[in-house]
């Protein structure tokens, strides 16, 4: 299994805070790994250095073959990466339909694509013309998603995504998010979602104080309650 | 469940208008206080045509502010640059500006405009790779050389044309009135406002219409997800400051005109009504702006008339006015 993405001692810096102190991890192709871990453990930061939102201040991240630790956060994106930001930061001045047309860079909006995408969010074609500012917490969630999918993208970058979402939504999304796998695309999923968790992960590392402190399979974290409780804090059941 | 959220109303986007109303109100308002509808007229046509110039010259402004956060304390250079640009073209062909001829008068007079923005958005780019690059994300920094941008420009104005100030008479044609009843109107100020009109109309056009004015309002939004998204948004800002730089010049000749005068230090007392456009239109928002423009202009006339020692300070009143009622001004379009 080759890796699509590979940090090696990565330090982040914010302003005097030293806040990743080392990362290592790889994300394997064609799997969706888990990034778990307390509140202000460094998971957010993690995606944003890798996309290039904050700088590596030492450190190496491979994306293939290309080192991508000092490129500039667009040049990141158009090597086929997409991100879901915590934030979902939708341009909430835009509609649902201008939203997706930036996203698709490459070129008009594709029917085949954006049916495919309202099977699983139907309320982004009926609020299509509408402000994406009016759109519930759940409703931005699902643009931000599907902004980061109008187009194949070789890696997924996912942070929270569940966050806010009813329970059926979720279960559209873990559906999604599947069938994005099967397309081949590569997910770092940020999630405390126990079921999601289950459900999509593949592999998990899991986040404390800016270190990565557990790599495994999911299923063996999820089996073994014991160890959820010593690097979580409590059980992922528990965490839903 | 797709077939059952088709069959839903969809919901009409909000608009916010109370804005817009309020230089209607205001209008409305001073009628009683002025007395007579001739001179309300006129002072509103005046106003009018005072706020479409701040406007033209504000518009670029609010856009760098909102799209890149930059302080751009030099913004009045590319007035004063326009307008003596366009001296280099009026003076040479001055007989056909005195000639009674509309199209021989717009024969000059569109060349001159032309060139000055032309000038204008060039030196938008030099300034904007010497000046603002280097000191990208620091605002001291961007007051200091920008300041000091300004004061260069202004230096280098005298040192080319002299100190002294230079007339710039309106072309024949654009003189005299509209006369309507007992009402009259002056021509220019109808053109400024027409120019005016035109330009609102393209940069909405622009912002609602094309792709790149769509990333241009995303950007004003959220900078990091455009270019999350895969934009280079420092291209994007690069070709937002030099049209802005080259309407500021397009502004400067239209203000030169409107006093019939040039002088290094014009764009002075203009750069204050510009900030308070921009602080109280809300930074990046262009409606915000053209109806900020109006409001300055309409509270400098009326307020000129009605109490003139007040003239200085009415304007900040205004502002803390607008800001105390919609703290970021009256658009709030930026997420900082
Ligand atoms: N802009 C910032 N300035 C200063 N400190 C920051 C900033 N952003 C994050 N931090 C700090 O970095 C640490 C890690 O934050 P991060 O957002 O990566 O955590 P997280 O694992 O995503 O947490 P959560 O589960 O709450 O989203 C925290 O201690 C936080 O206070
Ligand atoms: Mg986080």
């Amino acid at each position: 299994m080759t890796d699509l993405l590979k940090l090696s001692g990565v330090h982040t810096h914010i302003g005097r805070y030293h806040i990743l102190q080392g990362i290592d991890l790889t994300v394997p192709q064609g799997q969706v790994t888990m990034l778990l871990g307390r509140n202000g453990a460094g998971k957010t930061t993690t995606l944003r250095t890798i996309m290039g939102l904050w700088q590596a201040s030492s450190g190496e991240i491979s994306l293939g073959s290309e080192r991508i630790e000092s490129r500039a956060t667009p040049d990141i994106a158009r090597l086929g990466v997409g991100y879901v930001p915590e934030s979902m930061a939708v341009f909430s001045d835009l509609t649902v339909k201008e939203n997706l047309v930036l996203a698709a860079r490459d070129g008009p909006l594709d029917d085949s694509q954006l049916d495919w995408i309202f099977g699983f969010f139907p309320a982004l074609r009926r609020f299509w013309l509408s402000r994406a500012g009016s759109l519930s917490g759940g409703q931005k969630q699902m643009l931000s998603i599907a902004r980061a999918i109008i187009e194949p993208r070789k890696l997924l970058l996912i942070d929270e995504p569940t966050k806010g979402l009813a329970p059926a939504i979720v279960m559209a999304l873990i559906e999604c998010l599947k069938e994005i796998k099967r397309k081949g695309a590569t997910i770092l999923l940020v999630e405390q979602n126990f079921f999601a968790a289950r459900e999509l992960g593949d592999n998990v590392l899991v986040m404390d104080n800016g270190t990565i402190v557990h790599r495994g399979e999911m299923a063996a974290l999820a089996a073994d309650v014991p160890l959820q409780e010593r690097l979580l804090g409590l059980s992922l059941e528990a965490h839903q | 469940m797709t077939e059952l959220a088709a069959t839903d109303p969809l919901p009409k986007p909000k608009r916010d208008i109370a804005p817009v109303l309020l230089p209607v109100a205001l209008a409305l308002l001073v009628i009683p206080l002025i007395g007579s509808t001739s001179s309300w007229l006129t002072l509103t046509a005046a106003s009018l045509a005072m706020g479409m110039m701040i406007f033209i010259m504000a518009s670029g402004l609010t856009l760098v502010f909102g799209l890149m956060d930059v302080l751009n304390f030099g913004h009045g250079a590319f007035i004063a640059v326009g307008a003596y640009v366009a001296t280099l073209v009026l003076a040479p062909f001055a007989a056909s500006i005195q000639a009674d001829s509309l199209w021989m008068n717009l024969a000059v007079l569109a060349p001159a405009a032309l060139l000055s923005m032309a000038v204008s958005g060039a030196l938008g780019l030099v300034v904007e790779r010497v000046l603002i690059l280097p000191v990208y994300g620091q605002h001291l920094k961007q007051i200091l050389m920008t300041t000091g941008g300004l004061i260069v420009a202004e230096q280098t104005l005298y040192a080319l044309w002299g100190p002294q100030i230079i007339p710039m008479p309106l072309p024949t044609s654009l003189r005299g009135s509209f006369i309507l009843g007992d009402v009259a109107i002056a021509k220019y100020r109808v053109l400024a406002m027409l120019i005016g009109l035109a330009v609102f109309i393209a940069i909405q056009l622009v912002l609602n219409r094309t792709k790149l004015g769509l990333l241009i309002r995303a950007g004003v939004e959220n900078r990091e997800m455009v270019e999350a998204l895969g934009y280079r948004i420092r291209r994007l800002f690069l070709g937002v400051f030099m049209t802005g730089s080259a309407l500021a010049g397009l502004g400067g000749v239209m203000w030169a005109l409107y006093r019939e005068q040039v002088h290094a230090s014009m764009s002075d007392d203009l750069t204050v009504l510009i900030f308070i456009v921009v602080i109280i239109g809300g930074l990046g928002s262009i409606g915000g702006c053209f109806i900020g423009a109006i409001l300055v202009a309409m509270v400098a006339n009326y307020g000129g008339f009605l109490v003139p020692k007040l003239a200085l300070v009415s304007n900040i009143l205004l502002m803390v006015a607008v800001l105390m009622w919609r703290p970021r001004g009256l658009y709030a379009v930026t997420s900082r």
